[in-house]
């Protein structure tokens, strides 16, 4: 190994020491523990994210609501929009991605576990920054506008920014948003930007080079394969947004006139690049949870997935084809023909690979011995409502229908049907199947079981009337639609749908909240997996494996507990219990000293500093702009350096040799000796 | 970094490995992670270029200008120069310190350094002529185009000198000069800089070449 | 009742409702932004265009939902003590291709009746009937080139015309959507869109603003009212007369009087009392000439309901000079602090101009 020579070099604070407690949270960088992080911060900005549906809902339960005004209204769906996207979806996936990828791969760590904790930093700082436009921002009218009684501000819940989540151009600019909401927006989803960027390079990295022994990459879990495409799909779309942004915070803040039409600044510009990333980010928002689908409908059939490199390859083309369709969202704008009719075509193609992935799906699940356990359950349910969603999307693509039926609640329909039937459906599988795997206990089987009942027919409840309420003419982002119009009974129904959800989510917080203390203890591998992860013991060890494991294929433990009779049906081998329980007894005792990353104050820093760059910018005409705009870059600046110049030696200081030194047993493994685990459990190949 | 803790577990695991082979690529993770950093990098250039081409030549009404007209071309072709020259004085670096020669790598480190703050100060001036002259980020779309891909280019030479001279002043701290650890970073901010220069190079002929 | 029982009852009472509830919707046919309710060749078009491929969709959509459930059913752990372990089939290349190759063939039937129909419902034909569209924040401007007319909210057009309306924006973007007649097309600010429509017969045809643009984006509608061509030729010849001026001393004059005082010809153009011509109109505010000819104004939201009365129609306008920001939150027309004598006068006034 290269060993470094030990270096004293001044640090500006302390060495992080906690292991456990408020401090261990806050200079962790164990993957375990950012994604603990992650899930939490995300599911809290879930409830944020509908709490906001439910305000909307309210709103448009009947003609002419006055719950909410315009402003409040605006405001609520843009933030909902961001909310739901970029502080819950995308972070969701992320804690899985942190806590899966090393376990799946067999890894002890990320390839940069403190760029992780950066990156977990930034995104909350960048949320708390955007949430934070609710006591700073201002949002006056239009200039020359008027708002009712005079007033010089919109009302307080009003402030949050309201431009529609894509903050279409010039509608965004200072002309038209004059007063600071939507420069939280544009400078929030920069932050989030570079967090989801850090996270990409850092998945990129861990999937080629952590992997271990006969991990190769065609053995790897699909859930892994999925994030691989989705940090490629960030790492390639999100430069672009940031140009975006960076376009549209110069033009408000620093005078630049790219959007500004009477300028000759060129408002479709804006869409085009928009789209350009935002269409990759809807697969960037669904992949992760076609990953976990992947998972866990072989486990509840007990039949291996049907057409792996299938389905594999399927979410390459997606991912491929993703960044050649943007312009789909453009059918009724400013472009050429040729161009309408050549996107449309393209948008086509994308049913091609998805159907791919659904045929293959349901050919896993046939035939198998299906247990319908809630993890389970959730994944049938994102495979029928995906479905509902994708085919809403062809219908977009016909080109001449999308002239219909572009920006009304159709449109609405169509991506929650993706995005909450799909995306959400699928985290709460995940959720579900890898409770055991974090808690060490089991999650309550008929509560969860109601939740999916819920949710389901809220689901249907609440988007299956938007397809209609769209094609009867509902317009989207209108805070009042007249009683003469005739939507209101409907739009009753999608209300109720919504509470609907709201309840099966309650359900599931009691669920979660009760199992995690009080569960029945989970089993060692509860679920009779097929992944790596379930190979040590839950919840997982700080160092996540004792023994590195060794794979010789694709669904490695499975084979190690299955053999297949003459009919080529699943038969357990007889020592199948005994192998589990020693891989779990060595993976959680090792023998061998294992380094673990040292914990560090810099990630912190370097969040919080990039929040202060960015209301130094958005004030910098403010006596204390520049300043806070020099302090958030010394932050920035001095954890980065400080963190490449921070001493390693406490690896060596601080190494842990086995939790559990008292029951364990030296003379059962051999330290120096490379053991596969079916040799480690006496497995004869 | 603390990176190289994954690098000591699978190194001596491919010890035992009497196999002799690992999947991984066996390419260090810092360099693997530089390199997606720099392709999506790239995108981001792009963009800016393509943003900048596509405002250049439009029509902005009476009496519009654009930023062609304010070209010095002489003048920026030196600070390319000097810009081009910075780059072998990292390669001479990185060849100095694979020598082991800490005080040669401290040298040309710095010189690096300089060259890159050269640019910058030449750039800068362009700007404030620019800028006298008329033409200005509120000018119009090709201008502020212009400004905006030119300035985020300065400011990655900008991040690039600092990241080099914090690595010079380390060399200078530090008795026994560079560690091999921080001559990975030495090669990291390396790659770092000659993208900064190739992409210096495209922007110079696409946008103040090509007319 | 046992459980079982009364379960197949609450079915039975869910299917009721669900029936209900679907054939309610297929007879609100007459919902007034209903986009499957063409009322002209082009609305038609696509329509026609629509339909078939939702039908394919549906037929998708049962055979994979079909297939799930039936797994679902058939293969389901039966938790019986020996039920056989299932075969462990990785894959199967043939079907691969199958399920490849028959959507992709689906897809290509559907794409080229798309294509021909982008194609075809493109651009204006030459020799269309022009109108120019302006879109503000939060009302449409229309103006007809070829005879010097210019108003607000609602567009008046010949019918079995083809219709091109040339359209941009004085701000933000917007969106012309008159479902029965086509799709919607951007009003983008700084250049040009075209979109045509086409009605088959006299009638008003609802339409909204689809794209976002701003605090009242809700509030922004329209109105289409499509003549014979004889009632469009009298339509014309009454848009082109400059209306008289009002007998001094009428409740009308009164309101004369406050228009030109209380400001309001800062914004507004009326013919016979400011800059009538069109070349001269500062597009701020809605062209009032003949204001009383339009059914309905303030962005073709009030007054609201299918036929409204006379009373209705002056209450409405009542609330909208009393204080337009209320109705219309961001409001480019300030509430000018009218009292109620002047708004009555200025009623009396405006509704006299037919
Ligand atoms: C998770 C996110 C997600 C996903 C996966 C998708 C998937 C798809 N989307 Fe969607 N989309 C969004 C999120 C998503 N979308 C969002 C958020 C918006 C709106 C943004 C906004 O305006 O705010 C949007 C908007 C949007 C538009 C623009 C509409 C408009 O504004 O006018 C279009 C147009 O073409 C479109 C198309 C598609 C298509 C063709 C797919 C395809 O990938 C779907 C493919 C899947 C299937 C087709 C089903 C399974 C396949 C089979 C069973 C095979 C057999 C099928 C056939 C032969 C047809 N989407
Ligand atoms: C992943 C993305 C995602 C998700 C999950 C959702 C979830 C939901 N969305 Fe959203 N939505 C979008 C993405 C998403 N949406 C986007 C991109 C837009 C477009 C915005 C734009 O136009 O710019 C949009 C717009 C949008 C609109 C249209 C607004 C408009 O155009 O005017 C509506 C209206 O009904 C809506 C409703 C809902 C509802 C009811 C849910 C529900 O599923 C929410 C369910 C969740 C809850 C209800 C959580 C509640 C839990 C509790 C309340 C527990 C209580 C406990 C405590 C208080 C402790 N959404
Ligand atoms: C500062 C500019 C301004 C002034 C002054 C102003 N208006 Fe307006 N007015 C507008 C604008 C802008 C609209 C369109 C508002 C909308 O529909 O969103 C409008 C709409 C109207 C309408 C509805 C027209 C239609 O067809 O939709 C009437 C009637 C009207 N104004 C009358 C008046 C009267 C009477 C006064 C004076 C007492 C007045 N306005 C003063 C700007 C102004
Ligand atoms: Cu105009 Cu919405
Ligand atoms: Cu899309």
């Amino acid at each position: 190994m290269a060993t470094i020579a030990p270096q004293k070099i001044a640090t500006v604070f302390r060495r992080p020491e906690a292991t456990t407690g408020f401090w261990s949270w806050i200079t962790t960088v164990d993957h375990k523990k950012i994604a603990v992080m992650y899930g939490y911060t995300a599911f809290g900005f879930f409830i944020v994210g509908g709490i906001e549906a439910l305000l909307l809902r309210i709103q448009l339960a009947g003609p002419d609501g006055t719950f909410l005004t315009a402003a409040q209204y605006n405001g609520l769906f843009t933030t909902h929009a961001v909310t739901m996207i970029f502080l819950f979806v995308m972070p969701m996936a992320s804690a899985f991605f942190n806590y899966l990828l090393p376990l799946m791969l067999g890894a002890r760590d990320v390839a940069f576990p403190r760029m992780n904790a950066v990156s977990y930093w930034i995104f909350l700082f960048g949320g708390i920054f955007i949430y934070s436009s609710l006591f700073f921002a201002t949002n006056p009218a239009p200039l020359g506008g008027n708002l009712p009684g005079g007033a010089l501000d919109a009302s307080p819940l009003g402030s949050i920014p309201n431009g529609g989540w894509f903050l279409y151009a010039p509608n965004s600019g200072t002309q038209f948003s004059p007063g600071t909401s939507i420069d939280y927006a544009a400078l929030g989803l920069q932050i989030l930007g570079i967090a989801s960027l850090i996270s990409a390079v850092n998945f990129i990295v861990t999937i080629f080079n952590m992997r271990t022994k006969g991990m190769r990459l065609l053995r790897m879990p699909v859930f892994v394969w999925m994030t691989l495409i989705v940090a490629f799909l960030l790492l390639f779309s999100l430069p672009i947004i940031a140009i975006a942004l960076f376009m549209l915070t110069a033009d408000r803040q620093f005078g630049s006139v790219f959007f500004v039409a009477s300028s000759g600044g060129d408002p479709i510009l804006w869409q085009n690049l928009f789209w350009l990333f935002g269409h990759p980010e809807v697969y960037i928002l669904i992949l992760p949870a076609m990953g976990m689908v992947s998972e866990v409908l072989p486990v509840f059939s007990r039949k291996p997935l049907f057409g792996y490199p299938a389905i594999v390859f399927a979410g390459g083309a997606i991912a491929f084809l993703g960044f050649g369709v943007w312009a789909h969202h453009m059918f009724s704008s400013d472009i050429p023909t040729v161009a309408q009719a050549a996107f449309g075509l393209s948008t086509m193609t994308i049913a091609i690979p998805t159907g791919i992935k659904i045929f293959n799906w349901i050919a896993t699940i046939w035939g198998g011995r299906i247990r319908l356990k809630t993890p389970m359950l959730f994944s049938l349910g994102f495979v029928a409502l995906f479905v509902i969603g994708g085919l809403s999307g062809v219908t977009h693509a016909i080109v001449p229908s999308d002239w219909q039926q572009t920006d009304t609640y159709y449109i609405v329909a169509h991506f929650h049907y993706v995005l909450f039937g799909g995306a959400v459906f699928g985290l709460f599988s995940g959720l579900y199947y890898w409770f055991p795997k974090l808690t060490g206990r089991m999650y309550n089987e008929r509560l969860g079981q109601v939740h999916f009942g819920l949710m389901f027919l809220g689901t249907n409840l609440t988007f299956g009337p938007m397809h209609w309420l769209g094609l009867q003419g509902m317009v989207r982002r209108t805070w009042v639609y007249s009683a003469d119009t005739g939507l209101g009974p409907w739009n009753m129904v999608v209300s109720i749908g919504a509470f609907i959800i709201a309840l099966s989510i309650f359900v599931f917080m009691v669920n979660w909240t009760w199992s995690k203390r009080k569960g029945e203890i989970a089993p060692n591998d509860p679920w009779d997996a097929r992944t790596l992860e379930w190979t040590i013991p839950s919840p997982t060890p700080e160092y996540n494996f004792g023994v590195e494991p060794t794979v010789t294929a694709l669904d490695d433990f499975w084979h190690q507990k299955y053999d297949e009779d003459d009919e080529g049906r699943a038969v357990r081998r007889p020592e199948a219990d005994e192998l589990v329980d020693r891989l779990i007894e060595a993976n959680g005792n090792p023998t061998t000293e294992i380094h673990l990353p040292a914990p560090s104050y810099f990630p912190i820093i370097a969040g919080f500093g990039m929040m202060l760059l960015a209301y130094g910018i958005i004030y910098h005409t403010r006596p204390w702009g520049i300043p806070l705009i020099v302090v958030g870059i010394l932050m920035l600046i001095s954890s980065l350096l400080g963190w490449g110049g921070e001493p390693l030696e406490e690896v060596h200081e601080e190494h842990l040799d086995g939790q559990g030194d008292s029951d364990h047993d030296p003379g059962s493994l051999d330290p120096n000796q490379e053991s596969t685990p079916r040799e480690l459990a006496g497995v004869e190949d | 970094m603390s990176d190289i803790v994954h690098d000591d577990l699978t190194e001596s695991a491919d010890d035992h490995d009497s196999h002799g082979h690992h999947e991984s690529t066996g390419v260090d993770n810092r360099k693997l992670g530089m390199w997606f950093f720099l392709s999506s990098e790239f995108l981001f250039f792009g963009t800016l270029i393509t943003n900048y081409l596509l405002f250049k030549g439009r029509d902005f009404g009476p009496g519009s200008i654009y930023p062609v007209e304010f070209y010095d071309i002489p003048f920026t072709s030196i600070s390319s120069f000097v810009l081009l020259m910075s780059s072998l004085t990292m390669v001479l670096a990185h060849a100095a310190l694979v020598r082991g020669d800490q005080n040669q790598t401290r040298t040309w480190l710095a010189a690096t350094g300089m060259l890159g703050l050269v640019f910058v100060s030449g750039q800068f001036f362009e700007f404030t002529e620019f800028v006298n002259e008329g033409l200005k980020l509120t000018t119009n779309p090709a201008a502020s185009a212009f400004f905006l891909l030119t300035g985020f280019h300065g400011i990655h030479v900008v991040v690039g000198v600092v990241l080099l001279l914090s690595l010079w002043g380390k060399s200078v701290r530090q008795p026994g000069g560079l560690s091999p650890e921080q001559g990975l970073s030495v090669e990291l901010v390396g790659l770092y800089w000659h993208f900064v220069d190739i992409i210096w190079i495209v922007i110079f002929v696409v946008v103040y070449l090509i007319q | 009742m046992s459980g079982r029982q009364s379960k197949r009852v609450w079915r039975r009472y869910a299917l009721l409702g669900l029936t209900s509830l679907l054939l309610a919707a297929c007879s609100e046919q007459t919902l007034p932004l209903n986009s499957l309710d063409p009322k002209g060749p082009i609305a038609e078009r696509i329509d026609g265009l629509f339909w078939p491929v939702f039908w394919i969709a549906v037929i998708v959509f049962f055979l994979v939902q079909g297939a799930l459930l039936a797994a679902i059913l058939i293969f389901r752990d039966r938790n019986v003590e020996g039920q056989k372990e299932p075969k462990q089939i990785h894959g199967n290349a043939v079907l691969e291709v199958v399920w490849t190759a028959i959507p992709t063939l689906i897809l290509a039937g559907i794409a080229v009746p798309t294509i021909s129909a982008v194609f075809d419902l493109a651009d204006c034909p030459t020799g269309a009937f022009e109108v120019d569209i302006v879109g503000h924040q939060w009302w449409f401007e229309y103006s007809y080139p070829d005879y010097d007319i210019t108003t607000a909210n609602v567009l008046v057009i010949p019918t079995e015309t083809e219709v091109c309306a040339n359209m941009t924006s004085d701000d933000v973007l917007h969106n012309f959507w008159i479902p029965n007649l086509n799709g919607k097309r951007y009003l983008v600010p700084g250049s040009n869109t075209e979109l045509r429509l086409n009605a088959d017969e006299p009638g008003e045809y609802w339409g909204q603003c689809a794209e976002f643009c701003g605090l009242s984006h809700a509030k922004m509608r329209a109105r289409v009212i499509a003549l014979d061509q004889s009632d469009f030729d009298l339509w014309v010849e009454e848009q082109q007369e400059v209306p008289e001026p009002p007998a001094e001393g009428t409740p009308e004059w009164e309101g004369l009087q406050v228009f030109q005082q209380a400001g309001c010809t800062g914004c507004h153009v009326l013919a016979g009392v400011n800059e009538p011509s069109r070349q001269d109109v500062t597009v701020v505010a809605p062209n009032l000439t003949h204001f009383a000819s339009r059914s309905v104004f303030a962005g073709a939201t009030l007054p609201s309901g299918f036929d409204p009365t006379q009373e209705e129609r002056e209450a409405a306008l009542a609330s909208w000079l009393a204080d337009p920001p209320s109705i219309k939150p961001g409001s480019f027309m300030p509430d000018l602090g009218l009292t109620a004598d002047q708004i009555d006068a200025l009623i009396a006034y405006l509704e006299s101009l037919e």
